[in-house]
């Protein structure tokens, strides 16, 4: 079984399911013979032709509406943009067009295609480069929102996102890339799609969170565990269609809650979770929902990233504090 | 280095109905222009009932085209069934001779999705909205035909006010590298609601664009039917040869307001408007065929009065078609609904039998 670090795993994925449906075609900028900026598509071009990896030109609307097309016509394409940052000129063609669709035409034409691209900070990137720009793409109707967080699951979600019938927007933590490997069985199984996944059983508090956050996350738990304290650690892993159930059930276990992202705070997904809590889970509390998030400010560059980030210490504190309630 | 170019503009019949070069091998005979006449006639009457059902509140907003019907009827005489045709939202002349109906159009402007579920033209794309958006979908679509080795070509409409838009030259551009077997057709009838054609760009044409992009332009009279029907044909058949995109600008008025829910006295005058009906579509048709002893006024009122019938039966049917059932605002978000969302359908299927 190959050791593979997250974007070997969606390396791995991507030519997985090239080799199994004619129908796959990667494209992007970049892509092709260079592999991609961060060597996704590292091998595709050499292995299935500039027919299936093509690279586009620098066109950010462009890739996602001509995927859009390409879906509507009978492919399966999976474009990258290279960064989350320069993703918005597409999110005209998410929101206007990809999303909509199956529910325009009544079913009668859908758009089943991928859209991939790295985000998230900390890896000492210029500016655009470190955007969490989760919580827009929740705000889409009919878009899914997927993020991975291992290897393993990396492999796993980005083929069921190529498999599922509907648009899927895939977000890479990018800060996830290299930081570790594992073995992953090249079987082409894919994960469920709609689920979250318990990364961590726990008794007392439940962290919620998703992309290169779980990794703070559950070293914060490690240490929470070293005080006695058990938390239950929560990767949401598909944004959109929200489903809570998991995390209502685990509040009910707990009765606290924190919620990690790297995002913007306002507006940010947590405050979509800590509503639900709010609505559904209220008499299971016993303390208030928390939140640990990035500032609402602009990202800063990365001298002053750091002030930034949300970190495991950041964490930990704030689960000792929700401790201290009855 | 550097390089020159000149815009061909393309026209068989000048304003009055007179023949100004040599006409293309379909139009030799008079009586073969007919259903190409009939055609236009068929949009403008419906284009005046759709106005006048909107009048009476029971149509949503609506886009006429009167005025710009030789457009559509040339491009989609010319384009075969299996074509796919991605229409913007005034192109209804087209769209009703490929075969969408016209009980689908009037429930889409009745505010119906139903009516982007073609049962004919099934692979044709639903009216597109946001201006130029769909012109990076034909270059998808482009692509997936290439890709598949289909002999089939793509042919995408927009308004003269797209060219003004990023997309439109992101897609030009993109199916231009890759030699796409795609038509690009912009409708230039010089109005983008208020704001004119001088007023969108410093070039002088609109089909000039195309020498940016590395592909085919050509500007041509959008209310001379013949010229349009010859001018696609060309462009289509370079697309099945492989020999890549055009762009093709179809120089027209409209001569209606944006839509009903707009004032065109607003920003233009009246003067202005009736020179341009002068060289309505129609009657320059109309005008020739009445020449070449083909038309007269009785075949014109029996023609109108078929058309009327079809037009009325088409209302009656939109007009007692059974509203659809709220639930299908959920039905086809995603292929199959998430459980998330299975709460929200309940709820407002609930809501209805409270206040039934």
């Amino acid at each position: 079984m190959p050791k593979v670090n997250l974007i070997g795993a969606i390396n791995m994925a991507l030519a997985k399911a090239m080799d199994g449906d004619e129908r796959v075609v990667v494209l992007g900028e970049d892509v092709g013979i260079d592999g991609g900026v961060f060597r996704a598509t590292n091998g595709l071009f050499k292995r299935f032709g500039s027919e299936r990896v093509v690279d586009t030109p620098l066109s950010e609307a462009l890739i996602a509406g001509m995927s859009v097309g390409m879906a509507v016509s009978g492919l399966r394409p999976v474009a990258e943009i290279q960064f989350m940052g320069f993703i918005c000129p597409a999110i005209d063609q998410l929101e206007c067009h990809a999303s909509r669709f199956r529910n325009r035409t009544r079913g009668r034409l859908s758009c089943p295609m991928v859209l991939r691209t790295p985000y998230g900070g900390g890896v000492h990137a210029p500016e655009h480069h470190s955007e969490s720009y989760e919580a827009i793409f929740t705000h889409i109707p009919g878009l899914r929102v997927v993020i991975p967080s291992s290897p393993k699951r990396a492999y796993g979600l980005l083929l069921a996102a190529i498999r599922d019938p509907d648009p899927v927007i895939f977000l890479e933590p990018k800060r996830l890339y290299h930081l570790s490997s594992e073995e992953v069985d090249d079987d082409g199984v894919s994960f469920p799609l709609d689920t979250a996944i318990i990364l961590r059983e726990g008794v007392d508090i439940t962290l919620v969170t998703w992309g290169a956050m779980t990794v703070e996350t559950l070293n914060a738990a490690q240490e929470l565990s070293t005080l006695g304290i058990e938390a239950e650690v929560i990767d949401l892993a598909t944004l959109s269609p929200f489903d809570p159930s998991q995390i209502l059930m685990s509040v009910e276990k707990t009765g606290r809650c924190i919620i990690i992202h790297e995002a913007v705070r306002t507006s940010g997904f947590g405050a979509e979770i800590a509503a639900t809590i709010a609505e559904h889970g209220l008499l299971s509390l016993l303390a208030p929902v928390k939140r640990i998030t990035g500032l609402d400010t602009v990202v800063p560059l990365m001298r002053l990233e750091k002030y930034f980030m949300p970190d495991a210490a950041a964490i930990k504190a704030s689960a000792v504090e929700l401790m201290e309630y009855a | 280095m550097g390089t020159e170019f000149e815009i061909e503009f393309q026209q068989f019949f000048d304003k009055g109905g007179n023949v100004v070069r040599p006409l293309p091998s379909f139009a030799q005979n008079a009586r073969e222009l007919i259903p190409l006449y009939s055609a236009m006639l068929k949009t403008r009457i419906f284009d005046e009932k759709a106005v006048a059902l909107q009048r009476t509140g029971r149509l949503g907003t609506y886009a006429s085209s009167l005025g710009q019907e030789a457009v559509g009827v040339g491009i989609a005489a010319t384009m075969r069934v299996d074509d796919v045709f991605l229409p913007s939202f005034r192109e209804q002349s087209a769209m009703l001779m490929r075969g969408v109906s016209m009980e689908e159009l009037l429930l889409y402007w009745g505010g119906d999705e139903r009516g982007s579920n073609f049962l004919e033209a099934r692979a044709d794309f639903p009216i597109c909205i946001p201006v130029a958006s769909h012109f990076p979908h034909a270059t998808g679509v482009a692509f997936a035909i290439k890709y598949e080795k289909k002999d089939v070509v793509a042919v995408a409409v927009a308004g003269d006010g797209a060219t003004s838009k990023g997309d439109f030259y992101e897609a030009i551009n993109a199916a231009g590298i890759w030699r796409l077997p795609v038509v690009f057709v912009v409708i230039n009838n010089q109005w983008a609601i208020s704001v004119p054609r001088s007023k969108q760009t410093a070039a002088k044409t609109l089909a000039q664009k195309a020498v940016a992009a590395g592909i085919e332009g050509i500007q041509v009279d959008g209310n001379d039917v013949v010229a349009m029907r010859d001018v696609v044909s060309h462009a289509l058949k370079r697309a099945r040869n492989g020999k890549g995109p055009s762009l093709i600008e179809a120089v027209t008025y409209r001569l209606s307001d944006h839509t009903t829910a707009d004032d065109a006295s607003r920003y233009r005058n009246d003067e202005e408007v009736s020179q341009h009906w002068k060289s309505d579509p129609m009657g320059r048709l109309r005008k020739y065929l009445e020449a070449n002893n083909v038309w007269d006024h009785k075949l014109e009122e029996v023609e109108r009065a078929k058309i009327s019938e079809l037009v009325e039966a088409a209302i009656k049917n939109y007009l007692n078609t059974p509203p659809q059932d709220e639930t299908s605002i959920f039905d086809h978000l995603f292929a199959e609904l998430p459980p998330a969302l299975q709460k929200q359908r309940s709820e407002i299927s609930a809501g209805r039998k409270k206040n039934a």
